[in-house]
């Protein structure tokens, strides 16, 4: 199990190196910065001293390192636009894009889960095939006219909820988050709605096929000649194995949330991270721009190696093969 | 003799496809009585594992009884659905399946397959069946069964998985056990000791047992009557000894002949010509007419009766000194 868990994390920390060099291969390639931090009137010393004071004068081995120390630290240097410290800029960015991400991936779950039980169980049945159909709708319509339908219908037309914005949000310790005022939540169910609808209907389809699929099995064949109830052979037996091979598909679904929050960040003004990007993209922020992929890069790293992990407590073939027992 | 345990009559399963409606059980009868082992054979399509199908009402839709009557300790149970026919499941009717290897789940211990099973249908306590699920283990001759009770089903063998799930199917006390082809899967270095181990068992607990194999070594050995299934119909049924020694059934004497344990001393296996009729293709008469040398116009024409015990479904059934 250990040498396992080490052989991922050293992959995940292999993985992080690459991103880590893309990024940072931004700031020699992308656009120059100078000539968007500095206006028109600008001395050729000027240009050298801001060059210097960010570093770009040195050879390019040089920077990587800087940029990656920097980076382990939490350091990603300063924003040319606005001056600030980036880390400072993310941290306060950050709360807005978990809260959203957090919401719409519960949704996903929770709902695609369910309803992707509800149609393998009954895959006959009138409801389930309407659900199935509906899905196809989900899975086809982009992000943004999702985002756009929902608002047209619930913020222009009925007036129920917000278009835009998060609401009032509460500091908590540094921390801003709208779960506490009744504005915020209202502000969250548009925009969460819109990020996890596609992730639902992705994982409500793929529960359902594996589901049937684990249906077939002899061993549900052998739990229902032993007279087992109809709850038990559904949800011990045949949700569990089912289980395993969707477990990796939410993980990378849930990175895929906060990869594309950009998307319905854009559509509903939600001041988190993804808007900050792209942003960011508008005035070649690179310190900006590396950070954010640095940041998502993180978590779908981490969440892949939780998702490994999570392997070894479902799976026991797994915990048998893989430390070599038996 | 006492009631038998099951009783099948006149029993015929069908299903609706493209081609019209096929019968892969075609009015089969047969008792079983308690201890009692009636094997079960037939070629492959022949409606052996249909007819144990309809008996535990594990029918994949849309195969339906179509006709005839199932009985179980004096019950009829062929027309029970959902839930009364799931209490029976397990609780009066064990199955035990070809394959150890996909029958059990993967995720789940093995003790915890055996409590969960008898706690559906027995009235005690989640520790009294703890304590049960190790006795049951150490029944069906499982090394170390206080320890084993907690491995999950890839730390056995695949003997020894075949043992968990004979464990299984009798741990809430069925009086009858539908044994699909048991050992098909096995090695055979241990298939004698499962089937031994399943007529140790059902003889010590009076439990009936449909076997249903190929084997004939099984059926020689481990049966007390034989029930030899052709084309969804039951061609003969009979004590074992009488079938296997003195076939009457044209079918049941090239089956016989056509085994290595039958024809020892013969220099070459007896192949029976053609094959067993498609089920949307069965000719009219007899069904094995096509391939019996014995047909006549009769036998093309009239359909033959159905048997019962001591008989086989034949208008010229064979007698000792004939021979093909
Ligand atoms: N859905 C179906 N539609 C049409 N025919 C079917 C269907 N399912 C099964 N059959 C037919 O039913 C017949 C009986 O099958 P069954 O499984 O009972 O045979 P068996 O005697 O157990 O054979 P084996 O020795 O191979 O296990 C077969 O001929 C098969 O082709
Ligand atoms: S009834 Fe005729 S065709 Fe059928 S087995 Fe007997 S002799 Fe052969
Ligand atoms: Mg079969």
């Amino acid at each position: 199990m250990l040498a396992y868990i080490i052989q991922r994390v050293g992959q995940s920390a292999l993985v992080l190196l690459i991103v880590g060099l893309v990024a940072f291969s931004m700031f020699r390639f992308v656009g120059d910065p100078i000539d968007n931090m500095l206006g028109q009137e600008r001395t050729a010393e000027d240009i050298d001293r801001l060059r210097a004071q960010l570093g770009l004068d040195q050879p390019f081995v040089v920077q990587y390192y800087k940029f990656l120390e920097g980076a382990v630290q939490g350091n990603f240097g300063v924003s040319y636009r606005q001056g600030r410290p980036v880390a400072e800029i993310l941290l306060e960015r950050a709360p807005a894009t978990l809260e959203l991400a957090m919401v719409s991936g519960v949704l996903a779950i929770l709902f695609g889960i369910a309803l992707g039980v509800f149609t393998a169980i009954r895959r006959d049945g009138l409801l389930a095939n309407v659900i199935m159909s509906g899905s196809l709708i989900g899975v086809s319509l982009p992000t943004f006219l999702i985002g756009i339908l929902l608002i047209y219908l619930f913020s222009v037309e009925l007036g129920w909820l917000p278009s835009f914005g998060r609401g009032e949000t509460v500091d908590l310790g540094g921390w801003s988050t709208g779960f506490l005022t009744e504005s915020g939540l209202k502000a969250l169910i548009l925009p969460s709605i819109t990020l996890g609808l596609y992730q639902m209907t992705l994982i409500m389809r793929l529960v359902r096929s594996e589901m049937l699929e684990v249906l077939r099995q002899d061993y549900i064949r052998f739990a229902r000649a032993r007279g087992l109830r109809d709850r038990a052979v559904n949800f011990r037996h045949a949700l569990k194995n089912t289980m395993v091979p969707v477990i990796t598909v939410i993980g990378l679904q849930l990175g895929a949330i906060i990869a594309f929050a950009i998307i319905t960040e854009t559509v509903f003004q939600w001041p988190g991270v993804g808007l900050l990007f792209i942003n960011a993209i508008q005035f070649v922020d690179i310190p900006v721009m590396a950070a954010y992929l640095m940041l998502i890069s993180v978590m779908f790293v981490g969440i892949n190696l939780l998702v490994d992990i999570l392997y070894f407590f479902i799976d026991p073939r797994l915990r048998a093969d893989r430390s070599g027992g038996h | 003799m006492a009631d038998p345990v099951l009783s099948i009559r006149d029993l015929s399963v069908e299903i609706p496809t493209r081609h019209g409606i096929v019968r892969p059980v075609d009015g089969v009868s047969y008792d079983i009585a308690a201890g009692e082992i009636l094997g079960v054979v037939g070629e492959s399509g022949a409606g052996k594992s249909m007819a144990g199908n309809a008996v535990i009402g594990l029918l994949n839709p849309p195969a339906h009884i179509s006709k005839g009557e199932i009985w179980l300790n004096g019950k009829r149970i062929d027309h029970l659905t959902g839930d009364a026919m799931r209490r029976l499941r397990g609780k009066e009717i064990g199955m035990v399946f070809q394959d150890p290897l996909t029958s059990l789940n993967p995720l789940l211990r093995i003790g915890d397959q055996l409590t969960e099973t008898m706690l559906t249908h027995l009235p005690i306590s989640r520790s009294e069946a703890e304590k049960r699920a190790v006795a049951a283990l150490e029944e069906v001759g499982i090394p170390g069964a206080a320890e084993r009770v907690n491995s999950y089903p890839h730390e056995f063998s695949g003997g020894m998985r075949q043992r968990v799930v004979i464990a299984l199917a009798l741990c809430a006390e069925p009086s009858l056990i539908i044994a699909d082809e048991p050992t098909t899967a096995l090695d055979v270095s241990v298939q004698a000791q499962i089937i031994a181990l399943l007529r140790r068992l059902c003889r010590d607990r009076g439990t009936a047992v449909m076997l249903i194999t190929h084997d004939m070594g099984v059926i020689a050995e481990a049966t007390d009557r034989v029930a030899v299934m052709y084309a969804g119909r039951l061609a003969e049924l009979g004590p074992v000894r009488d079938v296997l020694t003195h076939p009457q059934h044209p079918y049941t004497h090239g089956l016989m002949a056509s085994t290595p344990l039958a024809s020892q001393g013969k220099s070459r296996l007896h192949q029976i010509p053609g094959a067993m009729p498609r089920l949307d293709a069965v000719p009219d008469g007899c069904a094995f007419n096509p391939r019996c040398p014995h047909a006549t116009d009769k036998c093309r024409q009239a359909p033959v009766p159905r048997v019962s015990n001591g008989q086989a479904a034949c208008w010229y059934p064979l007698v000792e000194e004939k021979v093909i």
